[in-house]
């Protein structure tokens, strides 16, 4: 996993609350057996919108996605997280997420952000964001603004380490465990 | 005295490998039974080889294929490479790492979701995982089951544990009893609707009251698998009679000499008198009416004697733009009676609804009657034991005489990873458990039914409340 270093990048706005993975990614993007690639099929339906956002040229190479509440809901599909990484969006800002969503985001490095709207909607005014996870603000317009994160996850995103290896290091508690519960 | 404690935290504490780092961080779980299929275990299988990792307890992981397979009759070539190449994906790596498989020849396969408790392997008190958000239908037997990304399965492949933060725990109280003509389906649609689809985000809910101990195992399931559909991380329901009923004399389940004990721990989950929730909500299942949904998330739902809502009159802006970009996509008026609503397509299946009762309880409406000319009706069994089980019964003659066909298990429609879809603006009563943009094929636009109404629309080709027809 790639750490996450502070953030400074064009903001993509969705205006749509309780956006399900299904959305993120439809289905037939779910038979390939790699992560890589799917930024094609990244919110494949809308796009077929001319209007749509992501076909908005003024929004081309954000790498912030800005949304409603329940982002990321529905479907465990870790494809989603891929999708949007593949796309090059690095951090998703959102009053409120799935909840395997927001841990998927976390093993892969996309930052979950979660912002009430009404302080998404000031820091956006600029167009911009600066997202830093060492300090947990967000500056755009106006002043910076505190997010919560849980410690073990910050550390893990911010040194960008292998969850898989940490626990092996556990191994006798884990075999310990099974000793008593065979 | 010992503090009481909450179904949930007897099972979440007896898992505990490693306390938190840190007040309120995340405890390393083990993990007791780990399912997996074809859609979101390859990436996790291609992560262990590129690190030359073991997968830890291959007896404790279990394989499917149910999300892309045909669901024509078998023997059968797979025509879409992409499936093909997943389905021999997982095959091969099953073979690899040592994992049971119940691949498309096994007597054993079946939806993931419907399969492991029917085998016994589902069992009161364990913890268990699925790269799959319905994986909350095992808590109908007071599992702790939750779905996972695939980055966890990953985890769970290496190490047979996940770092997992405690989540809250809300009590569903349902007072009454289910009036006829109402179901399970109806019971959970409409606590969704209440309750918002995020109305359990962060949550483990116990489903509890007079109204849930009447259900019956398979009924227990439609409930707790859509916990995930009211954001939760899990549902569960405590073990009693009728879950040692069903748990006797399955393959995976205690043998006859090992029963008694453990049924008698199995008993013990119950939430202790006293026992606190973060929340508690108590809805009235005696009030309950057959439910339709009209939008494209599953709260969006009203009785069959109802109407689709003008959005106008919802307050909370973000449910508000969502209900009308929603009555857009569905090609609905607000105001329209739910029962002036016609269908083209009827999907009887999923995780959710292709249980051997819900097939029956479909067959009893359909029985004598015949699919409305202009519909085309389907019913997918949930897993081959289902579908041995119905044709044993002479189900399949009486969906086929009224025009259903009869298909092979899988997940099919529910999803439409597989070539049962739905074509652009084609509207569908579907059992399934999500009626999202484009989930059974671009377009699409789905209602979820229980399989009495969804049988009940097939035959009438409008949505028909089914309590008239009992
Ligand atoms: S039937 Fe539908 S919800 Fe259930 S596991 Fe299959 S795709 Fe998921």
């Amino acid at each position: 996993m790639t750490p996450f270093t502070p953030l400074e990048a064009a903001v993509l706005p969705l205006d749509r609350a309780h956006v399900d993975t299904d959305q993120i990614i439809p289905k037939q993007f779910l038979k390939t057996t790699e992560r890589a690639g799917l930024g094609r099929g990244l919110f494949f339906a809308w796009r077929q919108d001319p209007a749509f956002v992501l076909n908005q040229p003024r929004y081309a190479g954000a790498h912030i996605l800005v949304a409603g509440e329940n982002f990321g809901c529905g479907s465990s599909r870790e494809h989603a997280v891929w999708a949007l990484m593949d796309y090059g969006i690095r951090c998703v800002i959102a009053p409120s997420f799935g909840d395997i969503f927001y841990n998927n985001c976390c093993k892969n490095g996309l930052l979950p952000v979660r912002l009430a709207l009404p302080d998404a909607q000031r820091a956006l005014a600029a167009g911009r964001l600066r997202v830093d996870l060492a300090t947990q603000t967000v500056i755009g317009a106006g002043p910076a603004i505190h997010f919560e994160i849980a410690p073990a996850v910050k550390q893990r995103l911010l040194e960008g380490l292998d969850e898989i290896a940490l626990t092996l290091r556990r191994l006798p508690q884990i075999e310990a465990y099974e000793a008593m519960h065979p | 005295m010992n503090q009481p404690r909450t179904m949930f935290e007897k099972v979440w504490q007896r898992h505990i490998v490693a306390a938190a780092d840190d007040p309120g961080g995340p405890e390393l779980l083990y993990v007791d039974l780990h399912l997996i299929h074809e859609v979101t275990s390859p990436q996790a299988f291609a992560g262990l080889r590129a690190t030359g990792r073991k997968l830890r307890r291959p007896d404790r992981t279990f394989a499917t294929m149910d999300h892309d397979v045909p669901t024509d009759p078998r023997p059968f070539k797979i025509l879409d490479p992409e499936a093909a190449s997943q389905l021999a994906a997982l095959a091969e790596n099953c073979r690899d790492f040592g994992v049971r498989l119940a691949g498309l020849d096994s007597p054993e396969q079946g939806i993931v979701h419907v399969i492991a408790p029917e085998l016994g392997m589902t069992q009161p008190g364990m913890t268990i995982v699925c790269g799959d958000s319905h994986t909350s239908t095992h808590g109908a037997f007071g599992a702790l089951a939750f779905g996972i990304g695939t980055s966890e399965v990953e985890h769970v492949f290496a190490t047979q544990c996940l770092w997992q933060a405690r989540p809250q725990t809300l009590r569903l109280n349902f007072t009454g009893a289910l009036p006829a003509g109402t179901t399970a389906k109806d019971l959970i649609l409409h606590a969704i609707g209440r309750i918002g689809t995020n109305g359990a985000t962060g949550s483990v809910i116990e489903y509890a009251g007079p109204a849930i101990r009447e259900l019956t195992m398979e009924e227990r399931m439609t409930v707790c698998n859509m916990s995930i559909e009211a954001g939760a991380k899990a549902g569960m329901i405590a073990p009693d009679a009728t879950t040692l009923a069903y748990l006797r004399g399955r393959p995976h389940a205690p043998g006859a000499e090992a029963f008694g004990a453990a049924a008698a721990a199995w008993l013990e989950l119950a939430s202790d008198e006293g026992a606190a929730f973060d929340r508690e909500v108590e809805l009235d299942a005696a009030a309950l009416e057959p439910q339709v949904t009209w939008g494209t998330s599953p709260g969006m739902v009203a009785p069959v004697t109802g109407a689709v809502p003008d959005p106008r009159v919802i307050t909370d802006p973000g449910l508000r733009q969502a209900a009308e970009r929603a009555l857009a996509y569905m090609a609905l008026a607000p105001g329209t009676r739910i029962g002036d609503i016609a269908i083209d397509r009827v999907f009887i299946g999923s995780c959710t609804n292709a249980r051997l009762e819900d097939l029956e309880r479909a067959a009893a409406i359909v029985r004598g009657r015949r699919v409305a000319s202009g519909v085309r009706a389907m019913v997918v069994p949930g897993s081959q034991a289902v579908r041995r089980a119905a044709e044993a019964r002479g189900l399949d003659r009486i969906f086929q005489e009224a025009g259903f066909e009869w298909r092979q298990p899988g997940c099919s429609m529910c999803l439409g990873m597989n070539p049962d879809i739905l074509q652009p603006g084609e509207r569908c009563a579907s059992t399934s458990n999500r009626n999202f943009e484009g989930r059974q094929g671009a377009g699409g636009r789905t209602h979820l039914v229980s399989p009495a109404m969804a049988a009940a629309a097939a035959c009438s080709g409008r949505f028909t409340d089914v309590r008239e027809w009992l």
